[in-house]
């Protein structure tokens, strides 16, 4: 029976339409024919949970959503798509910043989360063997039993899966020492868009032919699916330790930062607050920062005992010398999830400052951090809204929030201008318009900013060598060259992120 | 200095004639890969450190910059490049280093070449100048092209200039020798790996394990109390020749052959000496192999074998054969960057 399918086409200027289209009809009755009963969502009440990922400023359902849970079904799902001319959208656990796995009315979604199972995990090899839609803490989990753990570490890692993880070469607190998932991935199993395997890396260390590997992490989805993941397993250190260091300056704190880094030690965290975020976050966490302070910095090392008694006393005395006001050592396991207990509730508290926030996710030189920070200061004046800081210092990746009220219009357009100001001044300072939350449809304007034309050019040339038709995740990422149309950001309401359970970092 | 904009007219003129070119610096590699096609294009005049911060740990230079040179200057701040590139008796240039994407006996412990590339500038098939990638460590803005570029033994574009992330060098180090057989310096170092040891090489020939500790002073002799062994006293030197393929075993036959497996492969049964780096990861075998067997076989491990130093370049190519799908994608992806197929023809697979 024909049936109105909308109101999902795809809207010029927010003009939302409900379109009959046969061929969409005809596209679900065939992805019905090669999955499994219930596999394919098609009704406005099933598509209505994935109108959107962590960036809920854009709410679109999907032409479908389609829920394979093997290899073969997902091959299938991408040759029926591939033979309709249909794009296809893939989605893990849509905890993504940066709009990434945002569905459009034209495309299907297909979502990987029944694809999570851990295949394997060899613990002399070190490595474990997981579909793409297994979270990424499961993986340290199922580790933990033989001394191993997963090392890349995202905000959200207790719900991320690991094929987005992939996607967006997430990193964490920890990336500084121990990389991001670039890093710590051996091989991939992954379909291009007509449903064809391809062994990606290997178990070994390394691969002939270019390093595809690479490429594809990071790709946000725009040049094949993972359908399986060898990642590399690290011994978990025996212990962990943090500094908490209180500083009168943010030019103190930049610098400090950068005499860690002078001194040979490559923390496995070393994260900044400034003064508003340690004022926001101090009275719910009660973490005992220094309310008096412009910054605190928080500096973990890891490793054996007493490599860590010796790695954090160097670490304290450069922190003093770099006119720390006040330096404490964690004494307990306690302590240290205490000092970072704050940190970790940085961003929720938010809330209870402003009704919404624009999370930004620039980063830039180390030795530019106090400039920037300061530079970013001067805007607050300029655009008549605050903005907080709470970052990764020790890599250099900077996350100010920038503090509004969506209910007012004139603020709305303040905090937009103020956002891109602060991303084109990363560019401007050697750095880039993401870190790490990727560019996905929040970035694709700063795009521009960051890259010229025939840089551009050779992104989409890349694309057309996996996907000549642009059917994969299109129009995220790497903008068209006569695209420049004005985006948003990450937009909080109310202070509640998508998945309020997850702490954001 | 080599002037960028007489580089780009060659290119272009190249590509308007579909004339072959082949890209040069310190020539440390010409070994290396397939045989040597299309007239020199030299970049070694594109020399010279450009920046270079400490507390950055990154390091930005021209192509031709050798990488003894870059060496120096980071020692001098008590820095290194923890993927230790061959220098190859000082020839070997940053740009070399990252088109080859050869690393040394850290690898298995702290990351390959690619790893540490944060950004390349480049010439493309069509002339145009290129910049990916940048100064920062973090940066996820647009695909990954300065790694995929790395190990593409020029077969992309020309390098120009390049960043990569440096590392502190270890506040303490000290080399280990174990005198045992392969089964049994395998067995070792793969057990070692599992636990939180500062391992930064291992390397297994003629019946001794060599295994370097570097870090922390209280971590370097917790382990080296715990492992045992005899304390080795050239250990630099002896190290420097597994990086340079200088100790004995690499020159003993004119042919030499690489071997990459997942770490806990077993001995593979071939005749002769080899010598096994990497914790297990890697394993070169001097002299004549049949190179369809031990290729099959490293496929049936998990890995694959390349003629890393061939007396004569064989037709099928230095390295391991792709399958089809594979390899008419690492067409389309020339092709994206070079168009008419000017760089470096048929050095890193003979249908490239």
């Amino acid at each position: 029976m024909p049936r109105v399918v909308g109101p999902f086409r795809a809207p010029q200027a927010g003009a939302w339409r409900a379109v009959y289209d046969p061929s969409v009809d005809k596209v679900i009755d065939r992805l019905r024919r090669v999955l499994p009963p219930g596999a394919v969502l098609a009704t406005a009440e099933e598509l209505k949970p994935y109108e959107c990922d962590a960036l809920m400023l854009y709410r679109r359902a999907p032409l479908a959503v389609v829920l394979p849970a093997a290899e073969a079904e997902v091959a299938a799902v991408l040759r029926t798509c591939n033979e309709a001319g249909v794009p296809v959208i893939a989605r893990g656990a849509g905890t993504g910043l940066s709009g990434g796995a945002t569905p459009n009315p034209d495309a299907v979604l297909m979502s990987l989360a029944r694809l999570n199972r851990i295949v394997g995990i060899d613990p002399l090899a070190r490595t474990a063997r997981v579909q793409p839609g297994v979270r990424n803490l499961a993986i340290s989990e199922a580790a933990a039993p033989y001394g191993l753990y997963y090392a890349p570490d995202p905000s959200s890692q207790i719900a991320c899966t690991i094929g987005g993880n992939v996607a967006e070469n997430s990193g964490g607190v920890h990336c500084l020492k121990y990389g991001l998932t670039v890093h710590n991935l051996l091989a991939l199993r992954v379909l291009t868009i007509e449903g064809e395997l391809m062994e990606i890396g290997a178990r070994s260390l390394d691969a002939p032919g270019y390093d595809l590997l690479a490429l594809l992490t990071g790709s946000e989805g725009l040049l094949a699916v993972v359908t399986e993941a060898t990642l590399r397993l690290i011994p978990r250190p025996e212990c962990a330790r943090v500094v908490l260091a209180a500083f009168a300056s943010l030019a103190e704190a930049g610098q400090a930062v950068a005499d860690v880094i002078a001194a040979g030690i490559i923390p496995a965290g070393l994260e900044m607050m400034d003064r508003p975020a340690i004022a926001a976050v101090e009275p719910f966490v009660k973490a005992g920062y220094p309310l008096d302070a412009e910054a605190i910095l928080l500096c973990e090392c890891d490793g054996t005992a007493h490599e860590v008694e010796e790695e954090i006393l160097r670490v304290e005395a450069v922190l003093q010398r770099a006119g720390s006001t006040e330096c404490r050592i964690s004494r307990d396991e306690a302590e240290r999830l205490r000092f970072w207990a704050g940190r970790k509730a940085a961003f929720p508290a938010m809330g209870a400052l402003s009704p919404d926030y624009y999370c930004m996710d620039g980063s830039i030189p180390r030795k530019r951090l106090a400039a920037v920070l300061e530079a970013i200061r001067k805007m607050e004046g300029k655009y008549a809204l605050r903005c907080t800081n709470v970052f990764h210092a020790g890599d250099g990746n900077l996350h100010p929030l920038i503090l509004f009220d969506s209910n007012n219009a004139r603020e709305v357009a303040r905090a937009e201008a103020f956002g891109a100001e602060i991303l084109e001044l990363c560019v401007r300072e050697g750095g880039s318009i993401t870190g790490e939350h990727g560019v996905g449809l929040e970035k694709i304007d700063q795009m521009c900013v960051q890259f010229g034309r025939a840089e551009l050019a050779t992104f989409h040339a890349v694309k057309r060598a996996f996907d000549e038709r642009g059917l994969l995740n299109p129009g995220k990422a790497v903008p068209t060259l006569h695209r420049c149309a004005e985006f948003g950001r990450l937009h909080v309401r109310g202070g509640q992120l998508p998945h309020p359970e997850l702490p954001r970092f | 200095m080599t002037d960028l904009s007489s580089l780009q007219e060659s290119i272009r003129s190249a590509a308007d004639a579909r004339r072959p070119v082949r890209i040069r610096a310190g020539g440390s590699k010409d070994f290396y890969g397939g045989p040597l096609v299309g007239e020199p294009l030299d970049v070694g005049g594109l020399s010279g450190i450009s920046d270079y911060e400490p507390t950055e740990l990154t390091v930005t230079a021209g192509a031709g910059t050798r990488i003894t040179q870059i060496e120096q200057v980071l020692a001098e701040r008590g820095q290194m490049l923890a993927f230790e590139p061959p220098r190859f008796a000082g020839r070997a240039t940053l740009g070399g280093a990252i088109a080859a994407g050869l690393s040394g006996p850290r690898r298995a412990y702290c990351g390959a070449l690619r790893d540490f590339v944060l950004g390349v500038s480049m010439i493309d098939g069509r002339g145009e100048l290129l910049h990916f990638g940048g100064k920062v460590i973090k940066n996820v803005a647009g695909f990954d092209l300065s790694r995929l570029v790395a190990g593409s033994l020029g077969t992309l574009g020309l390098i120009t200039e390049a960043t990569v992330k440096v590392a502190p060098r270890p506040r303490a180090e000290c080399t280990l020798r174990f005198g045992m057989e392969q089964p049994s310096a395998l067995e070792s170092m793969v057990l070692w790996a599992t636990r939180p040891l500062p391992l930064s090489a291992t390397a297994w020939h003629d019946g001794y394990l060599h295994v370097r500790l570097s870090g922390a002073e209280a971590a370097v002799r917790a382990a080296r109390e715990s492992l045992g062994g005899e304390l080795m006293g050239d250990a630099e030197e002896y190290w420097d020749g597994v990086r340079e393929q200088r100790v004995d075993l690499f020159s003993a036959a004119p042919d030499l052959w690489r071997v990459s497996l997942p770490m806990h492969s077993p001995p593979l049964p071939t005749q002769g000496r080899s010598l096994v780096e990497w914790g297990g990861a890697l394993r070169w075998l001097p002299g004549p192999q049949d190179a369809s067997a031990l290729r099959a076989l490293a496929t049936r491990l998990g890995g694959h074998a390349m003629l890393y130093r061939a007396s004569v370049k064989p037709t099928e190519g230095c390295f391991q054969p792709l399958p089809p799908a594979m390899l008419s994608l690492h067409r389309r992806l020339k092709a994206a960057f070079d168009p008419q197929g000017i760089f470096n023809r048929g050095r890193l697979h003979p249908d490239l």
